[in-house]
């Protein structure tokens, strides 16, 4: 049954007339045109798919509409300051820590989300903190190094 | 070119570029200077190009790229080649920033976009590097001198008196006297192809080959803006989602699709058993097809991934000798020392995080395609032929493709969304795979057997090699190893395999590699001699010696390690580039763990284009290499594939990966380059098992080296 559900979604308020049970990877893909969160694996063993709730990392391709209400959600989209790069996304380009980038936008979204619960990760924490993200081109040395890069520009920036 | 024309390819060793068809693009071109040329029209020997002799005839030359000089000064190349995370967009643009001395940013790669770009075979087998790049610094080189002439026209100077640098000619003697590319340019359009003596840059003259550049889509990839294949939407389009059998080779028994009929929306498009629903929201046809009830019969089971390898031998009977010299006999006879072994490789799938997809419409009888391809230009062929549309009526439209590996050159889901839009005569229709179906599809790298038996004499001198692949194909396999009696031989048979198989990163390769190199650490280790030495004794390739010792130095091998560590050796050839790797690693007795700890990887690679991208590919490598050494096996019942997503088939994780990987290459810039994308994976499997051996003295025979393998290995 069709209903309407309020967010905010990357600032703004929206609402969307859907079913509680629709998942938000395919509502923020078809119904806002956000094709930055990807479908990888379609049950969360992937990462390709996350975002932010609340400011946490959540696999968006587990979660449903229902859940997301009166609730922030952030993508990759929303990530930058206008042409400003988040620290995160500025430190993959300088790393070079992507190569075909289809894993890119989850693996930045899953850093944040770890960045926001533990702004000063060990090498151990982030390893075990990306665990579940997949990346098949083998970018895991630059991506844990990225991270740690991030983290030092934002706590420096504090 | 056809997939099985691309894999016969793909699993020999490729030295030259294969034929292609001519496609006349020089009247759709625009203003500015042109250069044309084709792949196959020359060959590459010790460093200099050479006209074969059967493209000399005829004034209008055969050609598949080209490079144009537009009136603004900027360069636009036209290529076939397509950009699958491995950077070629990047170290193309250098070769020609180089070559036409313009800065880099003015270099624009057009690829892959079959109505824009002159025919291709497709990106694989590492060979853009190896075949492209020579070409396309021809063609700058020539584009240069074509400037010059015009230059000197102009200015009034010989041609011998002027020099190119920064987008212009500048007079050497007076550099106040110059021309910009964009003046000499405007009005003109000049169509040359290559001559036959082109004044290429000598290695110390470079400014960029041999620098390293950072990726130039990075900016795209992070801000979710790149665009892969099913990020394209297109106003009415509707997503498909096929009903699947449990197995491959499965006969419709009945299939009832009026519940998923009557859900809001619902369209079915049936023809026998390909039952497709059609939905404008993607979770809609999902939810829609889950409720299409059908029964399959399957076929009856013949092998699994245990019982697979027997299969094999006995079903894998064509054989074929590859490589041989000397004896065999004789040299048997004649050694001291002999090991036969047999090892094992199940089925490995390519695992790409994009799925396969494609975005499809069919309009005013032309079919327009975006599809994460390799192979592009095969694509185009086989969707024309298939459903009798002219081959100019169909365009395949290139975008970012979210890795491949070999695993996006077959191309089925171009030709399932074909299908469907061109029965749905102007409605865009949008397939992408679920994992489910990505496991079931893919063209697997295949399961091998490879039997070695080899004899040397009581100093550790090889002097008998028997080497039987089964479903491996031969490539990277001729000898390094000076061993006078030796012999090659691969079998293979139409009906070995219960699904598709196909080419994956550096075909066959990982699986012989891992023979090779632990039956030669097993032979060192019969008389207690280290494997660096073993190898460095036996040796007789100095490539390969360039990569073993650049290696050897990096890892520092005879360090002393930690208890419960051990480290490991792996040499081959993979594209034209000789590649050693030694890891360390770390055992748990008890469970059976293994952790990588460091890898290095030694190149020589002739020539290196973007020492960044080189780097990155072979961590890439290492990283990707992991899975199939210490994880990955498609788990299958004959035609049932069990391994379904993620959670069965573990790729690397961040925490399979080494703490630092070292890259080394060989100072090579007189060289001709070589492959850069491939070679390093094909030495991890046996660099991890040498290494475990050496770490607990568990030799494990069959890939991957799981915790069980190497716990039974100890028993």
């Amino acid at each position: 049954m069709k209903e309407k559900i309020e967010f905010e979604l990357n600032g703004k308020k929206v609402n969307v007339e859907l079913d509680k049970s629709q998942t938000l990877l395919w509502v923020l893909r078809t119904y806002f045109n956000l094709t930055g969160t990807k479908y990888g694996c379609g049950e969360g063993y992937c990462g390709a798919c996350t975002v932010l709730i609340n400011n946490e990392a959540v696999r968006s391709c587990a979660t449903k509409m229902g859940e997301v209400a009166g609730k922030s959600v952030v993508t990759i989209e929303g990530l930058a300051k206008g042409d400003v790069l988040h620290p995160v996304q500025k430190a993959f380009v300088e790393h070079d820590a992507l190569q075909c980038g289809y894993c890119t936008p989850g693996m930045i979204m899953n850093a944040v989300g770890l960045l926001n619960q533990n702004p000063n990760p060990s090498r151990e924490d982030i390893i075990w903190g990306m665990e579940d993200n997949l990346c098949r081109c083998g970018a895991h040395n630059r991506i844990i190094d990225a991270i740690q890069t991030a983290a030092g520009e934002i706590n420096g920036g504090k | 070119m056809k997939p099985e024309e691309i894999n016969r390819y793909y699993f020999s060793d490729v030295n030259s570029p294969p034929g292609v068809n001519r496609r006349d693009f020089l009247k759709k071109l625009g203003g500015g200077i042109i250069i044309v040329f084709s792949f196959s029209a020359y060959t590459v020997v010790n460093g200099c190009l050479q006209k074969k002799e059967e493209e000399e005839a005829g004034d209008v030359p055969e050609f598949n790229a080209y490079l144009r000089v537009k009136e603004d000064g900027t360069v636009d190349c036209y290529s076939g080649k397509i950009e699958m995370g491995q950077g070629i967009n990047t170290s193309l643009s250098q070769i020609l920033a180089d070559e036409l001395e313009v800065p880099f940013e003015s270099i624009n790669m057009i690829m892959g976009e079959t109505s824009l770009v002159p025919y291709d075979a497709g990106t694989w087998g590492s060979m853009t590097t190896r075949f492209h790049d020579p070409l396309i610094r021809a063609a700058a080189a020539e584009a240069r001198e074509v400037l010059k002439e015009l230059a000197s026209e102009k200015l009034q100077i010989p041609v011998s008196e002027l020099k190119a640098q920064d987008g212009k000619i500048i007079s050497i003697n007076n550099p106040k006297k110059n021309i910009s590319y964009a003046k000499l340019t405007i009005g003109k359009k000049i169509v040359k192809g290559l001559g036959e003596k082109i004044p290429l840059k000598k290695p110390g003259e470079f400014k960029v080959i041999g620098k390293p550049f950072f990726r130039r889509d990075a900016v795209e990839k992070v801000t979710g803006v790149a665009k892969y294949t099913a990020d394209v939407k297109i106003d009415g389009m509707l997503y498909a989602r096929i009903v699947r059998p449990p197995a491959h080779g499965s006969t419709l028994i009945f299939a009832d699709t009026s519940e998923a009929e009557s859900m809001e929306g619902v369209e079915i498009f049936r023809e026998e058993d390909f039952i497709v629903v059609l939905h404008s929201d993607p979770e809609a046809a999902m939810l829609a097809a889950d409720k299409v009830k059908a029964e399959w019969k399957i076929p009856d089971a013949k092998a699994d991934d245990e019982t697979i390898f027997e299969h094999i031998k006995r079903t894998a009977v064509d054989t074929n000798v590859r490589y041989k010299g000397g004896d065999l006999k004789k040299g048997k006879k004649e050694s001291a020392i002999i090991v036969e072994e047999e090892y094992h490789d199940g089925y490995k799938a390519h695992a790409s995080i994009e799925t396969h997809a494609a975005t499809a419409v069919y309009n005013n009888e032309k079919l327009t395609i975006y599809a994460s391809s390799q192979t592009p230009f095969g694509t185009r062929q086989a969707i024309s032929e298939r459903y009798s549309i002219p081959l100019e009526n169909v365009l395949i439209k290139q975008i970012y493709i979210g890795g491949g590996f070999g695993g996006k050159i077959y191309d089925q889901q171009a030709r399932e969304a074909a299908r469907i839009a061109i029965k749905k005569e102007g409605t865009p229709i949008q397939l992408m795979w679920n994992r489910q179906e990505e496991f079931m599809y893919d063209m697997f790298r295949p399961a091998a057997v490879v039997k070695v038996g080899a004899g040397m004499d009581k100093t550790g001198k090889l002097n008998y090699w028997n080497f039987e692949i089964f479903c491996a194909g031969d490539r990277g396999t001729e000898l390094f190893y000076d061993i006078p009696n030796h012999q090659t031989t691969v079998s293979d048979g139409p009906e070995v395999h219960p699904f598709g198989t196909g080419a994956w990163r550096a075909p066959g390769n990982p699986s012989t590699t891992f023979a090779r190199e632990s039956h030669i650490d097993i032979m060192a280790s019969k008389i207690n001699m280290d494997p660096l030495e073993f190898r460095l004794k036996n040796m007789n390739n100095q490539r390969a010696l360039n990569s073993l010792q650049l290696a050897a130095k990096s890892f520092d091998w005879n360090k002393e390690l930690p208890e419960g560590h051990g480290k490991g050796i792996a040499v081959g050839e993979d594209a034209g580039t000789l590649v050693t790797v030694m890891v360390e690693v770390k055992v748990d007795k008890s469970s059976g763990q293994v952790q990588v700890i460091r890898a290095v990887v030694g190149q020589d690679m002739g020539q290196v284009i973007n020492p960044q991208g080189t780097i990155i590919q072979a961590e890439g490598c290492v990283n990707m290499g992991l899975g199939y050494t210490l994880s990955e096996d498609v788990e299958f019942n004959w035609k049932t594939v069990k391994s379904k997503n993620f959670d069965d088939y573990q790729i690397t994780h961040f925490s399979t990966v080494p703490e630092t990987i070292e890259t080394v290459l060989a100072d090579a810039m007189d060289q001709p380059p070589q492959g850069g994308g491939e070679p390093a994976i094909i030495c991890m499997g046996a660099a991890v098992a040498n290494a475990v051996f050496d770490a607990c003295g568990a030799r494990v025979f069959r890939m991957p080296v799981t915790p069980e393998r190497v716990l039974a290995a100890l028993a």
